[in-house]
């Protein structure tokens, strides 16, 4: 266990010396183990929430060392700092406006070059940088031998080789950090430069603007982030600059539209000079671990296998233990709570009682239920995220995905789906364009839940005897089918047939960290429980108290009244009015559907209502039934998490309103198709 | 046999090149250029079925592009002995 973590869990009041905290920020590409980093420094002493106006994750904590208290921030990983992404404006916005007094660089040992290319950006802005030279143990089980103290020479600031995953280094790490803040250690970056070629250009440039860049950039980041084509700077100085001015910065760069290329090429002969001497590699011919994984990880057959197998345990895992726990919850649990309240509330009137068991327990309920399910999700996600094999699979689904406009990466958060929508939505973090996110998040609740599949499973067989398992697999199979169709016209639509480039890093594979996973699914979790959690009790209690306004009886309660007004709609489907109300009452969970034909028809589920329902409907309304159950607005927990992930009440009525047109349009087809076929 | 210039898509598997220079556009130039690819750049093709994604080293990282991408990058392959 590091000094930091066994340092950050004292809770004492803090001997701060100095004027007020400082504050760390950790900055890295993706896949360099900051994470990890930060989650050993701060231990549970982090909060994780968004970057304000954005659907960033922002994670921030602190940790006590050396008698101070320290605060830490850990930015957004990115690759670069050029706005490409809300992430590299967030990561840079930070640094620049909130100046804090230690940047720390982490770097993956086992691609330095690579990573070194946000440092060639970080240490041209004005904070103190510290490389972490994170995953060791990773790059010399690749054969890759890095020398520190030759590229801290080089580098002109301090160096700390480290593994986070092994918690080593931490503790020097933590140290180098005081020293610097103290000022007893050097530092004096080498700055890279743009490629000789175009000296002449930034230098111009940088003449050009001065004394017209806004606080606070610095004039020559701001030439060479122009020279770069950043959107976002090029915007800000198009507002600050004099019209000729103005246009002299335009003429010139479009004389140089290699400018960028120059730049970069320059950051690049900067590292190479920097790692020449302190990185030895292995010898050509010498197979990685990684390499000898991918050739069959990634091959076009033997990939899907292997993505089709791990996916099958995942299922497996949430049928043996999920389901069953989630069973025991809701009747042991969730039942015994409320029958217990039931009893010390049955002196009170009838609307209390009804409240807090059926409205707020009964939301409660709902999330506490969805829980265990949620966990083995969230874990397995994180696993395949740690260890490097997510990317493996978005890359043998890249293909397949493709026709939807969406990429590989999509494919993980939509297979999810099968399990509960919920995780599939907050699972689209892990996709790095907000269009093909927000597509993912549109079409994710077309996926069939195992809450949907439940009234499919009590039906099917009522209505469809021996061909009740041929009916659930067509509507898995029209599911999956309105997906794509809905993916590609959404995609045509909204999003104007763009696609995001395919241009991903594969990283090195290593063995999960299970204080990475675990902190990421207590932290999903809680959100989940916080966030969703508190808009699906709301939305329990409202829809309660519909069921039971205006005489305190459900069959001539606002919603039954409201399913009778909307049953006009409901007949073009085949749907009478208690089907259609418990359509409506299938929003707060999916299976509610069953339990509100029970009341509407006055018997349960277990005793006769498959009977009563087989002598009252068709085959043909039946079917229709199934098929807007399965299309239609998802459960209220998805809504919200669809509301949380995008940010925008916009987007979560488009998708509900998409979802009640497409429901609504299928059970018709359906219905009039059945009918015509006389089945 | 002299060097020659082909599309990166169109290198094989285990074969190394050059890069010469590419057309992908600001935004995705700056993509490339933030994981290792500029003109001068060695890679070094990991997997390439003839479609779909392909898998190249550059700069000792592993990069997955797709064959779109791949396409607008030009290389220049060592020539053989």
């Amino acid at each position: 266990m590091s000094a930091g973590h066994a340092a950050s869990s004292t809770a004492t009041p803090l001997l701060v010396v100095r004027e007020k905290m400082p504050l760390i920020a950790l900055a890295g590409q993706p896949n360099v183990g900051k994470s990890t980093l930060f989650n050993l420094l701060t231990g549970l002493n982090q909060h994780v929430g968004n970057w304000p106006g954005k659907t960033v994750e922002r994670r921030e904590g602190s940790f006590n060392f050396d008698d101070h208290q320290f605060g830490l921030v850990d930015l957004p990983g990115t690759y670069s700092l050029t706005a490409n992404s809300p992430e590299e404006v967030i990561a840079r916005e930070f640094i620049l406006r909130e100046r804090p007094d230690i940047v720390v660089a982490v770097v993956n040992a086992a691609s330095l070059e690579r990573s070194l290319y946000l440092v060639a950006e970080l240490v041209t802005l004005p904070a103190p940088v510290i490389v972490a030279l994170n995953m060791m143990d990773v790059a010399e089980h690749e054969g890759i031998h890095v020398e520190s103290e030759v590229l801290e020479a080089a580098l002109g600031i301090p160096v700390v080789p480290m593994s986070a995953t092994r918690s080593t280094g931490a503790h020097e790490l933590l140290g180098i950090i005081c020293k610097t803040l103290d000022g007893d250690l050097p530092n004096a970056p080498r700055q890279p430069e743009i490629r000789a070629d175009h000296l002449a250009l930034l230098k111009e440039t940088s003449r050009i603007i001065a004394g017209h860049v806004p606080d606070p950039y610095p004039c020559e980041w701001v030439a060479l982030k122009l020279l770069e084509g950043d959107a976002e700077i090029t915007h800000l100085m198009q507002g600050t600059l004099p019209e000729e001015k103005r246009q002299a910065v335009k003429n010139l760069l479009r004389q140089h539209d290699d400018a960028l290329l120059a730049v970069a090429s320059g950051r690049y002969e900067w590292i190479e000079r920097m790692v020449r001497a302190a990185v030895a590699r292995p010898k050509k011919g010498q197979v990685s671990w990684t390499n000898q994984i991918d050739t069959w990880a990634t091959h076009p057959i033997g990939g899907l296998l292997i993505l089709a197998g791990i996916l099958g345990s995942v299922f497996w895992l949430t049928f043996t233990v999920g389901s069953p726990l989630q069973n025991w919850l809701d009747t042991r649990v969730v039942g015994g709570l409320s029958n217990w309240l039931g009893q010390l509330l049955a002196g009170y009137p009838f609307w209390l009682k009804g409240l807090i068991v059926d409205g707020v327990l009964g939301g409660a309920g709902a999330v506490i239920t969805f829980l265990p399910i949620m966990v083995i999700f969230f874990a397995a996600f994180g696993l395949l995220e740690d260890t490097g094999y997510m990317a493996r699979a978005a890359y043998v689904m890249d293909n397949l995905m493709h026709m939807m406009g969406l990429h590989g990466k999509s494919f993980l958060p939509l297979f999810l789906g099968f399990g509960c929508n919920v995780p599939a939505i907050m699972g689209t973090r892990v996709i790095d364009s907000k269009p093909a996110r927000f597509l993912t998040i549109l079409i994710a609740p077309l996926v069939p839940c195992t809450a949907r599949m439940a009234v499919v499973a009590f039906l099917a067989p009522a209505f469809f005897g021996p061909k009740a398992l041929l009916v659930s697999w067509s509507l898995v199979l029209l599911s999956m089918i309105t997906l794509v169709i809905s993916g590609v016209a959404l995609n045509k639509i909204i999003f104007k047939g763009q696609r995001s480039a395919f241009i991903m890093e594969m990283p090195l594979y290593h063995l999960p960290n299970l204080r990475t996973i675990g902190l990421l699914v207590w932290q999903r979790s809680l959100s989940f429980v916080k966030k969703a959690g508190t808009n699906i009790l709301a939305m329990a209690v409202a829809v309660w108290i519909l069921s039971t306004l205006p005489n305190g009886d459900f069959g001539s309660s606002y919603l039954v009244q409201f399913g009778k007004w909307v049953a006009p709609v409901g007949r073009w489907m085949g749907l009478d009015w208690r089907l259609t109300v418990a359509l409506i009452t299938s929003f707060p969970a999916k299976e509610n559907a069953i339990a509100t034909m029970g009341v509407l028809f006055g018997s349960s589920p277990n005793g006769g209502l498959a009977q009563t329902l087989t002598a009252t409907y068709s085959s043909a309304s039946a079917l229709s039934f199934l098929v807007v159950t399965m299309l239609f607005i998802p459960c209220m927990a998805t809504v919200a998490a669809i509301r949380q992930e995008t940010n925008s009440w916009g987007w979560t009525l488009l998708s509900i309103a998409l979802f009640l047109a497409i429901s609504i349009a299928a059970g018709s087809v359906v219905y009039h198709l059945a009918l015509l076929l006389r089945l | 046999m002299r060097a020659m210039q082909i599309p990166l898509a169109e290198l094989p598997v285990d074969q190394q090149a050059t890069i010469v220079r590419f057309s992908n556009g600001l935004a995705e130039t700056n993509r490339l250029v933030s994981l290792g690819f500029t003109p001068g750049a060695e890679i070094d093709m990991a997997q390439n079925y003839g479609r779909g994604p392909l898998i190249v080293t550059v700069r000792g990282a592993r990069v997955a592009l797709g064959r779109r991408e791949a396409n607008k990058i030009m290389v220049e392959r060592r020539a053989e002995k």
